[in-house]
């Protein structure tokens, strides 16, 4: 397990996106080093540069943070700017890891790398707990409804690699993250540096008997259990060949965003309403009887309807509600900021409508989750509430449904920045203050 | 199709389940089809290279039937290899494709660009890549560029905001935020896109043997005439090799990048086989370009400026 050799590589099969949590003080370069380091991911000549690099800054032994630096003003400053991607492969999967940095704008960062992945690593300090920044990586996990979420409790060899300092803050951060209505929760004693639970299993903890951060990595389940879901495929385009050989070939293209399509269901288009049935689905040249998210396909119908990019196929009688006012939770990404009565353009999906911000009813401060009232504006990485109407209809489903029909983005139509990631409907899982416990098999979610 | 690696079932969750290679193809896709929708100029940088075929075989699927809606685009740096060029010519025939040419060796021979003492031309090519862009107004461009080929290149994003200059700024790239790709700007910036920004060296392997894709001769085993600079096999040619001192001598080599025939360097390899190629670099314990690309060597931040410059 712990090496990986060719004939391995070739068999991993399945991909999982996820992202990383913390800040360098709580030691995640060194964790993302290790993971690559000692998943054999790293090869000579990167490890020669960082080798060369730690020398030449008078370090003794390889600095496996360096294998993550990725620009100048980032050596020279000493910090992480925005997402960085890496991808490794163990014998049992392929991995793609949004690397979010951990320094003041994190929030934005972390809600970038969070909307992709199906799985955060949060780390803390042993030596810390559970602290303000640990709240909020939880929340913005529990905001943007990642599936799982792993709690690395972090530099175990400073704290004795005490079992009951892991398990109070194990149980602390996992009281709280339910609280907010994370379905799942997995704690992991680690040391980054001296390697233990990172890839191989600690020879120190053997009080730990769970996996070690990468082999719950390969075994988490990706998720696929569409049986829940409402089956949504927003038209991209529209392939119209119009040659000799295909003179009446009409299909909708586009990547199926949740759900089934089956060969001869009845489907309605948003925001139309017209009805019609599946005559033929085209998966990238194949003809299939039947196609599921995330795949890209082609759909064809047997009636003649007009149906144009922006438009959102759905099976009759499980459709959204369409609306022109929007409720939702926002995270603010821009530098300037968002105000009320701006006028913006909302992006659902392939859809792209004029909007204007009607209220900003609340922004949440996430160290407490306390909610202030009317705060007038957001700034960059607030998080708030906003009413926003519409020019024209929207297919919108809740974000907790579905993570892909449920979001959007606020673009400022002057010059195009992305102002805001939106998520339709309620901010988290539960309602706050919490009562008990949310059920864990949430069966209402989206991945 | 034919289907030449035939890995082995590991236990799938669900029946619903995608291999690595389909949940990549179809966010490839659905990148191309964003594209198409969504600009109104757009083109596919196509040198004939691994990685731009494997483009250009992607987008061939997304508008089956219907013919591809875009324009090629390839910077010659006059120092191809001719294998390359004549696949180049071929394959765009073959699709009925439109071929634009932006070239450097034009550009030296009307005294715009001056060749460098160490006869590299990979960085010349940014100046006639901006001004293609410019005179035929292109919005989009389609580039191969994978995130995990080199550090600046993993701070990328699918859609790369280039302002009129060509320019890029890490600072001012967009948040990429779920798969909402926000492809505005004003008039005179252009974005570049990035179908395999989540595709490994491995990735696009394994996928051109599932496909059954055609590569140019290059890529595999066969006998050349080399000579060693800088720990690196050059083929020797007019360019500018071998020079005093550095001797030529035939050996059994193949490409795994292909560029100027001036820094991109062959490997030692008996690998004459899609299947035999990707057993060696499933293998092999160097990266792609730090085993075959000089210009990536000449600092650590060379990427990093190149690309602020306007380079792909």
């Amino acid at each position: 397990m712990s090496s990986t050799t060719a004939a391995e590589q070739l068999s991993a099969t399945t991909l999982l996106r996820f992202a990383t949590a913390g800040s360098v003080d709580d030691g995640k370069s060194t964790l993302v080093g290790r993971l690559l380091h000692d998943s054999k991911s790293v090869l000579t000549d990167q490890l020669e540069a960082v080798e060369h690099a730690s020398r030449s800054r008078g370090q003794e032994a390889p600095d496996l943070a360096l294998l993550t630096d990725g620009l100048r003003a980032e050596r020279e400053q000493g910090i992480t700017i925005d997402v960085a991607y890496r991808y490794f492969a163990t014998a049992r999967r392929r991995f793609i890891l949004a690397d979010t940095p951990g320094h003041v704008q994190y929030t934005r960062n972390m809600v970038t790398g969070a909307s992709t992945a199906e799985l955060t690593v949060i780390l803390v300090d042993a030596r810390n707990g559970v602290v303000e920044q640990t709240r909020r990586h939880a929340a913005i996990a529990a905001l943007l409804r990642v599936p799982h979420v792993v709690l690395a409790v972090n530099k175990m060899d400073l704290v004795g690699y005490e079992e009951g300092v892991f398990a109070r803050i194990a149980e602390e951060f996992t009281a709280y993250a339910t609280e907010l209505g994370v379905p799942e929760v997995t704690a992991i004693p680690i040391s980054a540096l001296a390697g233990d639970n990172v890839v191989e299993p600690s020879a120190t903890m053997d009080w730990y008997g769970g996996p070690t951060v990468l082999e719950h990595l390969e075994t988490v389940p990706v998720s696929h259990d569409l049986t829940g879901c409402h089956a949504r495929l927003p038209v991209q385009y529209v392939i119209r060949p119009q040659t000799a050989e295909h003179p009446d070939y009409r299909g909708y293209a586009g990547q199926i965003a949740a759900g089934t399509f089956r060969v001869g269901q009845e489907v309605t288009v948003l925001p139309s309403g017209r009805t019609s049935r599946i005559s033929g689905i085209d998966l990238l040249g194949t003809a299939v009887d039947i196609a599921w998210t995330p795949q890209s396909v082609t759909l064809l119908l047997e009636d003649d309807i007009d149906i144009s990019r922006g438009d959102l196929i759905v099976p009759s009688g499980d459709a959204p509600a369409t609306s022109q006012d929007v409720e939702a939770t926002v995270c603010h990404v821009a530098d300037r900021p968002l105000t009320v009565g701006q006028r913006v353009l909302l992006k659902h999906t392939t859809r792209t409508v004029k909007a204007i911000v009607k209220e900003i009813p609340s922004r949440l401060t996430l160290d407490d989750l306390s909610q202030h009232a009317e705060p007038g504006e957001l700034v960059a990485n607030d998080i708030g509430t906003v009413r926003v109407r519409t020019a024209e209809p929207l297919a919108l489903d809740a974000y907790a449904d579905s993570r892909r029909t449920g979001s959007f983005l606020l673009i400022d139509p002057a010059d195009g920045t992305t102002l805001a990631a939106g998520m339709a409907g309620e901010s988290f899982a539960t309602e706050r203050p919490a009562g008990p416990a949310a059920g864990a098999d949430d069966a209402g979610w989206d991945f | 199709m034919t289907t030449t690696i035939k890995a082995t079932e590991e236990q799938q969750d669900s029946p619903f389940a995608l291999s690595h290679l389909d949940a990549l193809e179809s966010e490839a896709v659905h990148i191309f089809r964003e594209v198409a929708g969504e600009f109104e100029r757009p083109v596919i940088l196509f040198s004939g290279g691994k990685d731009s075929i494997v483009m250009l075989h992607l987008a061939l699927k997304a508008f089956a039937p219907a013919p591809v809606p875009f324009t090629l685009l390839h910077v010659d740096t006059g120092h191809n290899f001719p294998e390359v060029i004549e696949y180049r010519d071929r394959t765009v025939a073959r699709h009925g494709l439109r071929l634009h040419v932006a070239s450097v060796q034009d550009y030296i021979d009307r005294g715009v660009l001056r060749e460098r003492p160490d006869g590299t031309r990979n960085p010349l090519q940014t100046v006639p890549l901006t001004e293609a862009i410019q005179r035929h107004r292109f919005d989009a461009v389609f580039g191969g560029g994978r995130r995990d080929e080199e550090k600046a290149r993993a701070k990328e994003r699918v859609f790369s905001l280039r302002d009129e200059f060509s320019q890029w700024d890490p600072r001012r790239q967009r948040p990429e935020l779920w798969q909402l790709y926000n492809g505005r700007h004003a008039p005179g910036e252009h974005v570049r896109v990035f179908p395999l920004s989540n595709w490994t060296e491995l990735d696009v392997w394994q996928y051109i043997a599932r496909e059954g894709i055609e590569l140019p001769e290059i890529y595999f085993a066969h006998e050349r005439e080399v000579f060693s600079r800088s720990g690196m096999w050059l083929t020797a040619g007019d360019w500018g090799g071998p020079k005093e001192g550095e001797t030529v001598e035939k050996r059994l080599i193949r490409y795994r990048t292909v560029g100027d025939m001036s820094c991109t360097g062959a490997v030692d390899s008996d690998a004459t086989t899609l299947d035999a190629v990707i057993a060696e670099i499933a293998a092999s314990r160097l990266t792609e370009r730090g085993a075959t690309r000089a210009d990536d060597k000449l600092s650590e931040a060379a990427m990093e400026d190149r690309k602020r410059e306007g380079y792909f």
